[in-house]
């Protein structure tokens, strides 16, 4: 019996990605809208001041949340658009896509509301919005000297969260980028195995698993000499 | 698919790292043991052992629903059902049973009938009008208000004062409508 163990966060599930440097940037909302976290990897262009900016995805969420509830064909029972309703009440949404970048928003029962902002090519990224709420649990919520409800200051839960998105991953998809761009008929695919946690319990999590990451489909990068 | 919400915390607890339960319960009479001395009134402990529990459970919330994955239940009688199989397992150790219900669904009973906390603990006469596990009334009240629901917890029926099981009275007085928390000129 160990005393004091902090509990293990199992394995990370991987980003999964479609090419290249993938996290631009990530927000944590509470439920009363205050901008619990924000953090950015790859943002070239800011519009907006940090407030605003954080309002406006707050609003953008809270209203595309009530309006894909009021458009929801399978449940009888919504009041008019824009009426409160009660946490959990009416269905919800996970991801939006445009042609420039993809949204992904996870919203926990108690209000925490986790989104990331990431290269339009990603995948599902739901598995990793359940991890980071883990390391959210694990970083913030257990330190006993964060007060509820304040803004994050949390070096540790910053550096994990840097680690996860600049992970290993992203040199490696730029290295494979770097080769199909000399030799564009030559597909790379990428292999990773994440090794489990060493007291397997299950039979099944003997088995490292293995993520494929082609990257053969990238498009071939515009050469030098090429007149448009 | 929302995952389905696990019935029982077994498996959760069989995954989570645990401490000694001796150790737990003789800190947790240590706590309590101190706030006697300190605040001298056994209402006044009372109520800052329902405080506690209050600032433990809305921290709690976040880690129950990180590990149970329950995504969402439809009514109060599930949320009840869910703290007393889950919540009380995942993190006590042990299950509650609901039962008492009223006839508009918005109160019920919690029964315990073991309760880790008070192994070693017998009330003196000094401290007859105590709730030595008013934490966890405190717990339950916090994070029910995480997920928006209003409510009273109180102990009905108390091992330490000569009934035969633990039972607490979980009304629910209000929910708690999502608003939009910005004002317009802001």
């Amino acid at each position: 019996m160990q005393f004091f163990g902090g509990s293990e966060i199992s394995p990370s599930p991987p980003l999964p990605t479609a090419s290249g440097n993938n996290g631009h940037m990530m927000y944590v909302f509470n439920r009363n809208g205050i901008c619990l976290l924000y953090r950015e990897w790859n943002r070239p262009l800011h519009t907006l001041n940090a407030q605003q900016d954080h309002k406006l995805m707050f609003g953008l969420l809270f209203s595309l949340k009530s309006l894909t509830a009021k458009m929801d064909p399978t449940s009888v029972d919504k009041g008019n658009l824009g009426v409160p309703q009660l946490p959990g009440q009416g269905c919800s949404f996970h991801s939006f896509r445009t042609n420039t970048y993809k949204l992904s928003f996870m919203e926990s029962p108690s209000g925490i509301k986790i989104i990331l902002v990431t290269h339009p090519r990603t995948g599902d990224l739901r598995e990793s919005l359940k991890y980071i709420y883990n390391l959210y649990v694990e970083y913030v919520v257990k330190n006993p000297l964060y007060t509820p409800g304040t803004p994050i200051r949390c070096e540790l839960f910053d550096s994990t969260l840097d680690q996860y998105f600049r992970s290993h991953l992203i040199h490696m998809v730029e290295l494979a980028k770097l080769m199909v761009a000399h030799h564009p008929s030559f597909p790379v695919t990428i292999l990773i195995t994440t090794a489990t946690k060493p007291d397997n319990s299950t039979a099944t999590d003997n088995q490292s698993r293995l993520i494929h990451h082609s990257c053969h489909h990238l498009p071939p990068p515009p050469s030098p000499d090429s007149t448009l | 698919m929302a995952p389905v919400a696990p019935r029982s915390g077994d498996a959760i607890f069989a995954s989570v790292e645990r401490v000694n339960s001796e150790l737990f319960t003789l800190t947790y009479g240590a706590i309590v043991r101190q706030l006697l001395t300190d605040l001298e009134e056994v209402d006044e402990v009372n109520k800052q052992l329902d405080q506690m529990g209050y600032n433990i459970g809305v921290r709690l919330v976040d880690e129950f629903l990180a590990k149970s994955n329950v995504s969402r239940c439809v009514d109060f009688k599930e949320t009840t059902e869910v703290i007393a199989k889950v919540g009380f397992k995942m993190f006590l150790g042990v299950t509650a049973s609901v039962t008492n219900w009223d006839a508009d669904g918005t109160s019920c009973s919690l029964i315990l009938e073991d309760n880790p906390l008070v192994d070693f603990v017998e009330l003196p006469d000094t401290c007859q009008g105590l709730y030595y596990c008013n934490i966890i009334s405190g717990v339950i009240r916090g994070a029910l208000e995480m997920v928006s629901m209003k409510t009273e917890v109180s102990w009905i029926r108390d091992m330490l004062r000569g009934d035969d099981v633990f039972e607490l009275h979980v009304k629910l007085l209000k929910q708690v409508p999502e608003e939009y928390p910005y004002k317009d000129d802001e």
